[in-house]
């Protein structure tokens, strides 16, 4: 797993540039995603995680930093064929299974979209195959092809919005809350899908999300967002028995648990982003405290984090 | 303890065009003055559809009561009139509901739609009133209440605007609060302080709470009892503990397990395989059985009967009748029945 497959250095997405009301959804924040893990991004909504996908993936012109696929960088002016190259290699799954299906397109025509833009099926014949396929990859049959979306349950979407994004054969999906609006029973199947997709093909995950169960639940490490800033970024085991940032553990506190005798004991912890008190000037920056597990702290937080995990 | 609302037998269906959407299928509950019940399922099983039709907020014009009664205060809700209702709802019997983003009225400063119940339902001046809704606002924790009273709901964020709409829901001191999914549209930081906040009110006006939702940790936070609705039926009611550590019905079992634990191994997720049924043509027999593994033939044909595990523990499912075979539930079910005494798989006190 020590391939990188993605690194991101340092992006800003700044929108109403200039402007008074000018907002920091995304600053400064550095991370790399490696070949075939899952790599959960979490926060509150407002914390700029939706937006850090959408700028890897290049719906938005990031304001700064950059954004490197297997090397080369995503943003920035690009010829058409090196567009297309990127857009295969990269895809999106959307949040609301309703709202990100045309209405007016057969299901057939939704999943065909990337492989007409890119070419590639030969004829009509090996086109419709491609699509049946797909169909019965997520789980769906070659019947649902000539159907409308608004024929199809939500977890039956969220299925057509996979089978979208794996026609074009990529490498790397980024998935935006793709199970927020669906009921738990379905949402395992879903995630149950996506696993068993990432193990078949050997995809690479974003999982964007703010349910931080189901998250633990498929992700390798994970990454802790807090107003366009990353707090925290462990392995999902590391950051929920051990998490250092003052933010992630009041996250933490505040899930509340299948388990009656859990919740009646539960502590919520609430978080002052002032308990910090920074000196002016302070140099705080995400700091590796035990292999892997990285948080924003400064110098003198560092020590004691450090002291502080020694003793584990 | 005192009952205050009696569900019985309560039938409702929607007229279509498709044909008779059959959304509740014989319910029947009991809720308690001061408890909290918590009703699960998901979405086309009936909860909400249950808890509007208290309130009366179904329209006439395809919503259809087929038999029952709900029994509020020595009154059947479902025989009177809209006039009479009006006096019920928003005084005896308030609503949250699940987004604080449409709930509002956008071009009212909140002061106003805070004291409009008040105005409504007590005889009482617009100065009282007012103190009234700043008191109120100072109870749900809104800062400087004055200042906010003259903002519209723009203003305020979505946390705040939920305590807003609580403060609402509480200006007439309700016996009755239903709360439909009143933290799903909100950060878990956000929803954590919102229930903890819910839960300090039932303490201070002693008021009863049916509490809507599909987030099983939610239920564990806020219930002293708990429905389980499937199909336009209630499958399994229980306190919180009977349902979490001794539950009994298939269903019951594969919510319990399609979610996981933050200390679960990375073992594969249980998926209750399937759709929820089409109430246009409600299944024969019990409406889980197509998708559970522990559905017998008997499934097929007729629709179970309400079995009681205890005084206080029901459930429908021809599994617990004496001729029907013992089945093993899911390991992480039997996990969670390790902890209850009185289960079969109990082994001592943990604690």
């Amino acid at each position: 797993m020590a391939e990188k497959l993605l690194e991101i250095k340092n992006l800003k997405q700044h929108f109403n540039v200039g402007k008074a009301n000018e907002v920091k959804a995304v600053d400064g924040i550095s991370f790399d995603i490696y070949k075939g893990e899952t790599l959960g991004l979490v926060g509150e909504s407002g914390c700029g995680k939706s937006t850090t996908g959408r700028s890897i993936i290049r719906l938005y012109d990031a304001t700064d930093g950059e954004v490197l696929y297997e090397g080369e960088s995503v943003h920035g002016k690009k010829s058409k064929p090196e567009l297309k190259k990127f857009n295969r290699k990269m895809q999106m799954i959307f949040q609301d299974p309703y709202a990100s299906l045309n209405q007016r397109m057969k299901v057939m025509d939704i999943i065909a979209e990337g492989i007409d833009i890119h070419g590639l099926a030969k004829n009509a014949k090996e086109r419709e195959k491609m699509v049946f396929d797909l169909l019965e990859t997520v789980g769906l049959n070659k019947e649902h092809a000539n159907r409308y979306p608004h024929e199809f349950s939500g977890g039956q979407r969220q299925r057509l919005g996979i089978a979208r994004a794996l026609a074009v054969d990529p490498d790397f999906i980024i998935a935006d809350e793709p199970i927020s609006a669906l009921d738990v029973s379905i949402q395992a199947q879903v995630v149950n899908l996506l696993k068993e997709l990432q193990e078949e093909k050997g995809l690479t995950y974003l999982f964007i999300a703010h349910d931080l169960s189901m998250v633990k639940y498929i992700s390798d490490r994970i990454a802790v967002m807090y107003f366009g800033k990353m707090v925290e970024l462990a392995p999902s085991e590391a950051l929920y028995n051990n998490p250092m940032h003052p933010y992630t553990q009041s996250l933490l506190s505040a899930i509340p648990l299948p388990d009656p005798n859990y919740e009646r004991n539960r502590v919520r912890k609430s978080y002052d982003p002032t308990s910090h008190n920074y000196a002016e000037g302070e140099d705080v920056r995400m700091r590796e405290v035990t292999p892997g597990h990285f948080v924003d702290c400064s110098e003198r937080e560092y020590e004691a984090l450090k002291a502080g995990s020694l003793k584990v | 303890m005192e009952k205050i609302l009696q569900v019985k037998d309560l039938e409702l269906s929607f007229n279509t065009f498709g044909g008779e959407v059959k959304a509740i299928r014989g319910v029947n509950f009991d809720l308690y003055k001061g408890e909290t019940l918590a009703i699960v399922g998901e979405s086309g099983s009936g909860k909400s559809v249950t808890t509007k039709s208290i309130m009366r907020l179904l329209p006439e014009s395809s919503a259809e009561f087929k038999s029952g009664e709900i029994l509020f205060d020595g009154r059947d809700l479902t025989k009177l009139s809209d006039k009479e209702m009006q006096k019920i709802r928003g005084k005896d019997i308030s609503m949250i509901f699940q987004d604080p983003m449409t709930s509002l009225n956008p071009t009212m400063p909140i002061g106003r739609q805070i004291t409009e119940p008040l105005l409504k339902h007590q005889k009482i001046s617009k100065s009282e009133a007012r103190k009234v809704a700043i008191d109120l606002l100072r109870l749900v924790g809104m800062p400087k209440p004055e200042l906010r009273m003259k903002q519209y709901p723009h203003q305020f964020s979505g946390g705040q605007r939920q305590r807003i709409v609580i403060a609402i829901s509480l200006a007439c001191n309700p016996q009755i609060l239903i709360a439909d999914e009143p933290t799903t549209a909100l950060d878990v930081t956000i929803q954590a302080q919102i229930l903890e906040l819910m839960k300090d009110l039932q303490k201070k006006i002693d008021t009863s709470i049916i509490f809507i939702t599909h987030d099983l940790g939610v239920v564990a936070n806020v219930a002293d009892r708990v429905a389980v609705m499937y199909g336009g039926k209630i499958v399994e009611i229980g306190t919180v503990d009977e349902i979490f550590y001794n539950p009994q019905h298939p269903y019951t079992w594969g919510l319990l397990s399609s979610m996981p634990s933050l200390d679960s191994e990375d073992a594969k997720l249980y998926a209750i395989p399937g759709t929820p049924p089409d109430l246009l043509e409600p299944p024969k027999g019990d409406a889980f059985a197509l998708r559970s593994e522990y559905a017998m033939k008997i499934d097929m044909e007729m629709d179970p009967p309400f079995f009681e595990i205890s005084d206080t523990h029901k459930a429908a499912t021809w599994l617990l009748h004496p001729d029907a075979p013992q089945v093993e539930p899911p390991v992480s079910v039997i996990e969670r029945m390790k902890k209850f005494p009185g289960s079969r798989y109990y082994e001592g006190s943990a604690n």
